[in-house]
């Protein structure tokens, strides 16, 4: 178990345990965090699971896949710091992580 | 008015296979789907990708997917409505009159949802204005190029369509393309040319820009572009096109008074019916316990789904369970030659 926690749009926060091999899109979708819609199942075909990693965090990530700065350019309001949910496998490392949810998906 | 026994919303492998099923048990059916091709998400979002689980199939692509299953319900002749959405439901006795968005109708016996994650639209700009000059001169898609002669046009995106309408419009209007980093996903030669003709001065390139804000009264006058670094840059526009890909939405069905949770339908897994008689939900849109959001659960619900039609479309017959090895009637309607 790690413990992520997720700051959705409305200024709440959850913070919840989330079984390790798990992703962090998984996480939020199985404790029912809302926001994150991830259309496409997790497979890198869409970007409805954009997040917003917080900045100390950043390098600590697994670096990106190919089609994951590509599937980005589509998301809602890209930033520096956001990555796809789907693609973050929960770790030991991942321990604290701490991401905010974009006001929409699309 | 069309009518059918069946109508199938969603034209993707599940709607297909569906077809298939609907039309070896001897009914008859027609297909609605937003999208200008057949194939669903397969087309459109993985065309080139392989699959490895289709059973039997040791490895295909999203498109020989389509192209094989287009190819396996030839014999039953179903009529697609292609950049169709279905808009409205109403029931009228024991049947369902439907109506599309182009004003297409349909009388029909039962109902199959097999939308996906629902239909594919443009994804927008996040920028609130934005909405205000769309389809005037802000676009996510093109109808009438002759507009933007001699134009100065704003491009944002970084994919494909970005690029080849860059390049294209480049040749008659003055284009600014815009895009939020350096890399492109579009072809490697579409980004070279764009290259080339920013250093001929023939394009000019803004990368790590988005959108910030869009001003003018009626028409666009001009944009800002907002840099990763917090610069920001004002250029004049008459015309704004955005190509983000396409995002999926639920639209009217939502509507409908299903039972909707989670953007998904649910159903039971004895026919796959939803909480309304007649109407039906197969593939990623229909949700039940253990639901697995794969292309071969979409097939065995569509098996299911149109041996629970048959009871509306025929409520006079029996219907046997039958095999396409032995079945003389399922064969006929395959157009087995023997």
């Amino acid at each position: 178990m790690a413990k992520i926690t997720y700051h959705t749009h409305d200024n709440k926060t959850h913070t919840v345990d989330v079984q390790k091999g798990l992703t962090v899109m998984e996480g939020a979708i199985q404790n029912d965090i809302p926001g994150i819609d991830a259309d496409c199942g997790g497979g890198m075909a869409c970007a409805t699971c954009h997040v917003y990693v917080k900045e100390e965090w950043l390098d600590k990530l697994p670096t990106k896949e190919d089609g994951e700065e590509d599937m980005l350019d589509m998301a809602f309001e890209p930033k520096n710091n956001s990555r796809l949910s789907c693609q973050l496998i929960v770790s030991d490392e991942l321990d604290g992580l701490e991401i905010n949810i974009p006001s929409k998906q699309g | 008015m069309n009518k059918t026994d069946v109508l199938i919303i969603g034209a993707g492998p599940t709607g297909l296979f569906c077809a298939h099923q609907l039309g070896i048990i001897g009914l008859s059916c027609e297909i609605v789907d937003n999208l200008d091709k057949a194939g669903g998400q397969c087309i459109e979002l993985y065309p080139d990708k392989p699959i490895y689980d289709i059973p039997a199939v040791p490895e295909c692509t999203g498109e020989e997917l389509t192209n094989n299953l287009l190819q396996q319900i030839k014999p039953f002749n179903v009529k697609f409505h292609l950049n169709e959405r279905v808009e409205q439901l109403k029931k009228t006795e024991s049947r369902w009159h439907v109506k599309t968005s182009g004003g297409v109708e349909f009388d029909v016996a039962a109902i199959v949802i097999a939308g996906g994650v629902g239909s594919f639209e443009p994804r927008k700009f996040p920028v609130k204005e934005c909405e205000k000059f769309e389809g005037d001169s802000l676009f996510y898609s093109i109808k009438d190029k002759s507009i933007f002669k001699d134009k100065t046009i704003s491009i944002f995106g970084g994919g494909d369509s970005a690029l080849d309408w860059a390049i294209e419009l480049s040749n008659s209007s003055k284009v600014n393309l815009i895009h939020r980093r350096d890399g492109f996903s579009g072809a490697e030669a579409s980004v070279q040319k764009v290259k080339e003709l920013n250093d001929q001065g023939k394009l000019n390139l803004y990368t790590k820009f988005q959108m910030d804000s869009v001003m003018g009264d009626k028409k666009i006058e001009s944009i800002k572009i907002k840099h990763d670094e917090g610069e920001i840059k004002e250029i004049e526009s008459d015309y704004v096109l955005g190509f983000f890909g396409l995002i999926m939405q639920l639209g009217p069905i939502l509507d409908w008074g299903l039972n909707i949770d989670k953007k998904t339908v649910k159903v039971n897994t004895e026919n796959f019916e939803t909480n309304i008689n007649g109407i039906f939900a197969i593939g990623d849109i229909c949700s039940y316990p253990g639901k697995l959001k794969l292309i071969l659960s979409g097939f065995h619900e569509g098996a299911l789904a149109a041996r629970g039609c048959f009871k509306y479309a025929k409520p006079d017959e029996k219907l046997r369970f039958e095999f396409t090895t032995t079945s003389k009637a399922a064969q006929e309607r395959l157009g087995v030659k023997k």
